[in-house]
Formats: structure tokens, sequence, C-alpha cells
């Protein structure tokens, strides 16, 4: 069965170094840290004290009053990035046929803050239920894809993707696989989160899995690097436009890449853990790179889950030479999670954005804040520490691994009719 | 304006985003104030709280404009 193609039309993005794609970038090139001592709550009691969180962000530039009071923040990081894209891709929603178009949104947790708030009103109180009626709707994981649904009349597949980590990822390929098998012609797609609370942080303290490095909190999130202890914890959202090749170049549409493959596994390991050999990775990527028709020669750059975590960091590194093979040195590696921190269920779209842009630029964001070779990681692998590298990309694959051993990878590839 | 009437006011302009000068006694929730559904539920709740009284449902239901509202609470509130 021949597939009908997918390409990138638009892009939007509010992330810990960037409140749109042109900063975004440019902070990516240049590796800038987002990492910065939380302002969105008194954390002084909590291990972690620190965190990537968006700067500069005021809902109410973006929402009016009554309308704000009904979208948690991952809501709204949603829509702000929703409207970069909707504006870049530059589609009339007059002329379109938008039972074609269609929302597929990623959140790792959902409203976790207004589950929060609400809970924490019922257990201070005496016992009278007084939940909010926006307490259900607000919360739910998939209540940004309707959101942003309705806000622009798609009326297409609608859905919310769960994966933890991963959730981003999984929505990009459910999109592209709809596009392909005619199911819609355009998708909106990506995620959000917005978990730097007390809920969020406390709950991944207590796994031990974030950074405590509170004094170098601005260089603390260094994968692959010897003295790593714990992913940074970031927030925001990640917005791609997919949309049928035909349907794109009728149109006139500016073309950012061609999303040719994505794979997903599950490790069926552990809660936590990574497999230590990296098997769902593995078959993560292999499962990519069959889908997308490529061999592994034809990939140039990987952007790596790279959580800067040792239990995630390794297997990934020996996945990723299992796969690739002699190929993986010739290979660029790169974090972005050194400087945007870890944006949990919409890590998959900013990840996909730096992917594209990576294609679009002919160059690798680096891997910031590395100190120590870590022996456990074959240091001829190029990590592109550092610095941003110039080099040819002809294809680039991200890959998102989420708790519950949930694994997903997806290729863009530079578009050529 | 009696005080009841001040505060209701207080508690829909802050709820449903609207101006103050909308929120005339005649005003219906749904029809004048732009509130949906759960807007109205979400208000009838605010107003127990703020009088401290219990509305039940099958009362909640009769209340749809500003004066009703009012009225309702006048006679009711402790």
């Amino acid at each position: 069965m021949e597939f009908r193609r997918v390409v990138v039309t638009g892009l939007g993005t509010i992330n810990p170094i960037g409140n749109s794609i042109a900063e975004y970038w440019e902070n990516l090139e240049n590796g800038v840290s987002g990492a910065g001592m939380i302002t969105h709550f008194d954390a002084s009691k909590f291990k972690t004290q620190f965190a990537c969180e968006v700067k500069n962000f005021d809902a109410k530039e973006h929402f009016d009053r009554k309308e704000v009071r009904k979208l948690d923040l991952y809501t709204q990081y949603a829509l702000v990035a929703v409207k970069e894209a909707m504006a870049d891709c530059d589609l009339n929603l007059e002329s379109e046929d938008l039972t074609k178009a269609g929302v597929i949104w990623g959140s790792g947790i959902g409203g976790i803050k207004t589950f929060l708030d609400e809970v924490k009103g019922y257990a201070n109180g005496d016992g009278t239920p007084r939940f909010s009626p926006f307490f259900i709707p607000k919360m739910i994981s998939d209540i940004a894809a309707g959101h942003i649904s309705m806000k622009y009349g798609f009326q297409g597949p609608n859905y919310g993707t769960v994966s933890a980590c991963a959730s981003s990822s999984h929505a990009i390929i459910d999109a592209m696989n709809y596009i392909r098998l005619g199911k819609a012609d355009i998708f909106i797609t990506g995620g959000s989160e917005a978990s730097v609370n007390e809920a969020g942080l406390g709950g991944f303290n207590s796994m031990q899995a974030l950074s405590t490095n509170n004094e170098e909190y601005a260089t603390a999130s260094r994968p692959f690097c010897k003295s790593r202890d714990g992913f940074v914890m970031g927030e925001g959202a990640g917005c791609l436009i997919l949309e049928e090749y035909e349907h794109a170049k009728a149109r006139g549409a500016k073309i950012y890449a061609e999303v040719v493959g994505g794979g997903m596994s599950g490790d069926a390991y552990h809660l936590t853990a990574t497999h230590p050999e990296g098997r769902g990775a593995i078959n993560s990527m292999t499962m990519a790179l069959n889908d997308a028709n490529l061999k592994p020669e034809d990939v140039d750059y990987i952007n790596v889950h790279g959580t800067s975590t040792p239990v995630g960091d390794i297997p990934e590194t020996k996945a990723v030479q299992s796969v690739f093979g002699e190929h993986a040195y010739n290979l660029n590696i790169s974090s972005t999670k050194s400087m945007t921190g870890h944006l949990l269920g919409a890590a998959g779209s900013v990840e996909a954005i730096a992917s594209i842009l990576a294609i679009n630029n002919q160059t690798v964001p680096p891997t910031i804040n590395h100190k120590e070779q870590d022996p456990e990681i074959d240091e001829k692998l190029n990590l592109t520490l550092h610095k941003a590298q110039k080099r040819e990309i002809r294809a680039a694959l991200s890959n998102t691994f989420g708790f519950g051993g949930h694994n997903a990878s997806v290729i863009f590839k530079s578009f050529s009719k | 304006m009696s005080d009841i009437a001040s505060r209701v006011k207080a508690i829909i302009v802050d709820k449903l985003g609207v101006d103050e000068t909308e929120v005339t006694p005649e005003a219906s929730f749904t029809n004048d104030l732009g509130a949906d559904s759960l807007d109205t539920v979400e208000l009838i709740m605010e107003f127990e709280k703020e009088f401290n009284i219990a509305i039940p449902d099958d009362q909640a239901e009769n209340i749809g404009t500003v004066g009703d509202a009012v009225s309702y609470i006048e006679e009711n509130a402790k």
C-alpha cells in the first residue's frame, strides 16, 4: 500500500529557552541554559529548588479573564504554542474542509496544578464537597486537544496521547499515520506540560529522578556527563502542523521537513528504569527506520532522550550503537534537554522541533554542561558537546522514552520533491 | 443597592468576566451574561460559599437572572 506523504508546515513553541520558534532556535544554537531557581512557588523545603521554567509568561496577555479560569496552565501553554504554529502555517480556515482537520495532543500528566488545588481545597474544608464544576474538564489530559479544536473549528480525529515523557512523540506519530491513511489532511499536534508545582516536583523528587544540584543549577542538566545526578524539570509546549504533501503543495505552503517514519515499543521491564541494554529503544529506532524506509547510514543526527540520568543515558547510547553500528560514529548526537530541561510529555514536541530546525539550518544544537567523560559511554561517539556544529543533515531521528517503558522515535527528513 | 445585591454582583463580575454595568437585575446568566451550564453551577456554588447557605438543585434551577439570585439569597441567608 502506497502511503500519502506527510510534511511539516507550521511550528510553534513556548518553552524554557524560547517564547517563539525564532527565540528557541537562537538559544538552542547558542547553547543557552533555561535553568533557574523556582519562582512558581516556594520550593525552600524541597530537595530540588530549581527547574527550567517558562519565562515572561503572562496569561492575561493571551486569554480573557473568564477564559483563563477554565484553562490549566498546561492548556494555556498548548494554546499559545498552537497560535504561533497556526499563524506560521497560514492556513485559510474559511476554505478548508475542517472535518479533515484533526488534533492529537500529548501530555504526560495534564492539569496537575488544578488537581492539587482542588483536592487541597477539599482536604482543608469540613468534608463538604465543593469541587469546582471546572475541576474535571480543566484537569483531564485530553482537554487541551478539545480546547484547540474549539478554537480553530477542527472537526477531524481529536484526542490526547498519554505515555509519560513519550506522549507528544506518540501524538506526532499518530497524526502522521492518520494523514498517511487518508483519515485527515491536516493535524495540529504536539504536546504540553506544566508540572513545576509542589506535587510535580515533590513526586519526582521522591522518585530520586531529579537533580538536586542546587548550587550548580544552571549546569545541572548535563546528559552523558559522569557527574550528572538526575533530570531538571522543564515545562511548556511545542506544536507542529502536519499536512498531507499534495494538500500543502496545492496551497503553496512553506514546508519545513517531511515526517517519514515513526517507531514505538514497550520495554516490558520496569516502572521507571530503562532496560539496561536499551531493548525497547533498539526496537523503537529500528521500527522508525523501517517505517521511513531508510538505512541507518541515511540518518545524520539523533536528538536523544538523554535526560541526564545514568539509568537512561547509558542504555540509550548503547541502543544507538546497536542500531547504527559503525555509522554511530558518523552521527551527531545531542541532548537538547541540557538546555531546555525535561519537558516530560511535551519533550517529544519541542525536541521534534529542534530536530526539524537542525535540518533547516544544517546545524546540530549542542549538548551543553558536559564536564567529565563517563567511562560507560563510548568516547568515540560525537555527542556535540558545548557548541553547535554545522554539518549536512539529511535526516534526523528524535527519541523519547517514558516511565512505564513507553518508547517512541520519529524521523524527519530534509524535504525534497 | 443592598449589601447582598452588591456581593452577588461582585461574584458575577469576577466569575463571568463581564462588565459591572451589564449585571442588571433582569440580566439572565445564560442569555445576557454568556454563562454556560458549568458557569451557572459555579455561580450557585459561589453564592452558597459567600452567604453560607445550601441551595438545593431544584431551587437552583429557578435562579436564572441576577434578580432571582438576589431574592433567593435575601429570603434564605441567615
